[in-house]
C-alpha cells in the first residue's frame, strides 16, 4: 500500500515518526507553513522555518525513504499579528523554489479583517505563482467560516479546481464539493474527523476529488491515521484502487498541478553508523 | 561564452537542454535583467533548475554553469546562498572557486554549511575553496565532520596534501579512533587510511 500525506508537521515529529511512516506505507508528503504553538513575533522566525521546510526537513524525511515537499503562507492565525505581516512581501521569493508545491496553510482562523487581506493576497501570489492552494478552514464557526472561505476563493484569481479545502466534516462537505474544490479532511486521535465518520463520508460522496491527512504536529495527533483510514476503507468494503485513489492519486493529482512533484525521496541520506538520523557528533 | 558540457548534454532531454541554454545566454547577456517574479530572470532560473533539469545532479550541474554565466558579486552570491533551498546553497558551494568573491566573503558560507547537519550540503563545502581558503582548525574540523558523519572522505579536495604532516590533525584522528574503539564501535576505514600519511611526518 502506498500513502501520500497531503498535510502534515513533520518539523514538530521525530525520527521514530518517520520510521513508523515509512512502514505503515507512507512514501510522500507535504508539509504546509502552519504556526508553531509559540506565537512568532518577528518576520526572521518565519524565514528559518520555511528555510527548514526547503533544508533540514527533507533531508530527514530522505533518510527514511520519504519524498518531503511543502506548501508556504502566513498562516492565518499570525496574519493577525502586525509584527508578521511583512512576511507577506518576502513570499514570492519562496514560491519560486522547487519543492514548494502549494501555498498554504491559508485561510480563516478568527474571520478577522486582516485575515480578509492575507487570504485574498494569498490566492492572488498562488495564481501569479501557477501554484494551487491548500485552504485551512476554521474550527470555531466552522460552517460560516467555510462559506466566506469559498466566497473569497470565488471572488480571487484561482479557479476553484486549483484549491484544496481542508478540516471538513459532515456540516461543510457539500458546499466545498458544489463549488467544485478539493477536499481535505484530516482524521485526528479526539476532534476533527475519525476513521469511521470518513469511510461514511467517502461512502456518501465518494472519493472523487477526497483527499484524507493526519495534519499531525505538535498537539494530540497521531501520523498513522491515513493507514488506519485505509485500513478502515477496506474493513468497510472499498477496494484496494479506491485506496489508493484516496490515498496516493488523489494527492498526487492535486499537487501535481505545481507541476513540481517528484515522488522519489532524490536527495540520497547518509545514515549515521547505519541507523539513526545524522548528529554531527558535536 | 559558457556552453553546456557534453556530459551534461547527454544526460538531459531536448526540452532542458533548450532550456538551459537559454538560461546561460540570457545570465551571461543580462544578469540584471528583471525577470517574471520580482527577481532577475537569471534567479528565477537558478531557482526553477530542478524542476527544468530532470535529476538533482542535473539541476546541480546547471546551477553552478548559471551562477559562472551571470558571474554575480560578492553580495549577490551570499544572498543566493543565504536565501537558498539545500540545492540552490550546494550549487553556490561548488561554483565559489569559479566565481570574484574574497576568502572573507566567502569562507563564511563554507563555515555556514559545516555547521549543518545536511551531509548533502558538508560534503559540498569541503571542496576546491575550503582547501585553498579555510583555516587550520576550521578544516581539521571538517574533515572529523566528515567522518563523524559518514561523509566519504574521497570528497575532500585537497586532503592528501593538506593532512602531509598535520601532526594536530592526526592527533584529532587518533583520538577519535580511540573513542570508538573504547566504545565498542568500529574505526571507519577512511580514517585508518587518513592517519596512515598523516602521521608519516609528525
Amino acid at each position: 500500500m502506498r500513502i501520500f500525506d497531503p498535510h502534515i508537521h513533520m518539523t514538530s515529529r521525530t525520527t521514530d515518526d518517520y520510521q513508523a511512516m515509512y512502514a505503515a506505507g507512507v512514501r510522500a508528503l507535504v508539509e504546509p507553513a502552519f504556526w508553531l504553538g509559540q506565537p512568532r513575533t518577528s518576520p526572521d522566525s518565519f524565514y528559518d522555518y520555511f528555510d527548514a521546510l526547503l533544508g533540514w526537513e527533507p533531508f530527514r524525511a530522505a533518510q527514511y525513504g520519504i519524498a518531503h515537499h511543502c506548501a508556504i503562507a502566513l498562516n492565518p492565525k499570525e496574519a493577525n499579528d502586525p509584527r508578521c505581516a511583512p512576511v507577506l512581501d518576502e513570499l514570492p521569493r519562496y514560491l519560486v523554489k522547487d519543492n514548494v508545491v502549494a501555498v498554504g496553510e491559508i485561510g480563516y482562523d478568527s474571520m478577522t479583517p486582516a485575515e480578509d487581506t492575507a487570504l485574498a493576497a494569498q490566492l492572488q501570489l498562488a495564481a501569479d505563482h501557477e501554484l494551487p492552494a491548500l485552504v485551512h478552514t476554521p474550527h470555531r464557526d466552522k460552517l460560516a467560516g467555510l462559506r466566506r472561505t469559498l466566497d473569497v476563493v470565488g471572488e480571487s484569481a484561482l479557479p476553484a479546481d486549483r484549491v484544496l479545502v481542508d478540516h471538513l466534516n459532515e456540516t461543510t462537505v457539500k458546499e466545498a464539493k458544489d463549488a467544485g474544490c478539493w477536499l481535505g479532511f484530516s482524521v485526528y486521535p479526539d476532534t476533527k474527523m475519525d476513521e469511521d465518520r470518513m469511510v461514511e463520508i467517502l461512502r456518501v460522496y465518494g472519493p472523487e476529488k477526497v483527499l484524507v491527512n493526519s495534519a499531525a504536529d505538535w498537539g494530540k495527533s497521531d501520523p498513522l491515521k491515513t493507514r488506519k483510514v485505509a485500513d478502515a476503507m477496506l474493513a468497510g468494503g472499498f477496494t484496494q484502487d479506491d485506496v489508493d485513489r484516496v490515498l496516493w492519486r488523489n494527492p498526487v493529482a492535486f499537487y501535481g498541478l505545481s507541476r513540481r512533484l517528484v515522488l522519489e525521496p532524490t536527495e540520497p541520506g547518509v545514515l549515521h553508523e547505519g541507523n539513526s538520523i545524522l548528529r554531527g557528533g558535536a | 561564452m559558457l556552453t553546456i558540457p557534453d556530459t551534461l548534454l547527454a544526460r538531459l532531454v531536448p526540452e532542458s537542454a533548450a532550456w538551459l541554454d537559454d538560461a546561460l545566454h540570457e545570465a551571461v547577456a543580462a544578469p540584471h535583467a528583471p525577470g517574471p517574479r520580482r527577481m532577475p530572470a537569471w534567479e528565477l532560473r537558478f531557482a526553477e533548475a530542478g524542476r527544468r533539469c530532470g535529476s538533482p545532479e542535473n539541476a546541480e550541474a546547471a546551477r553552478v554553469l548559471l551562477l559562472r554565466a551571470a558571474r554575480p558579486g560578492p553580495a549577490t552570491t551570499v544572498r543566493l546562498f543565504q536565501q537558498g533551498a539545500s540545492a540552490e546553497r550546494r550549487a553556490v558551494l561548488r561554483a565559489l572557486p569559479h566565481l570574484a568573491i574574497t576568502p572573507e566573503e566567502g569562507v563564511p558560507l563554507i563555515e555556514d554549511a559545516l555547521r549543518t547537519n545536511d551531509t548533502r550540503l558538508v560534503a559540498a563545502a569541503v571542496g576546491p575553496y575550503a582547501a585553498a581558503h579555510l583555516p587550520a582548525h576550521a578544516w581539521r574540523h571538517a574533515v572529523l565532520k566528515c567522518l563523524f558523519t559518514g561523509v566519504p572522505l574521497s570528497v575532500v579536495a585537497g586532503l592528501a596534501d593538506r593532512s602531509l604532516g598535520d601532526a594536530e590533525l592526526a592527533r584529532m584522528l587518533g583520538d577519535f579512533a580511540a573513542e570508538r574503539t573504547a566504545a565498542g564501535r568500529s574505526v571507519p576505514d577512511d580514517l585508518r587510511r587518513l592517519l596512515a600519511p598523516t602521521a608519516k611526518e609528525s
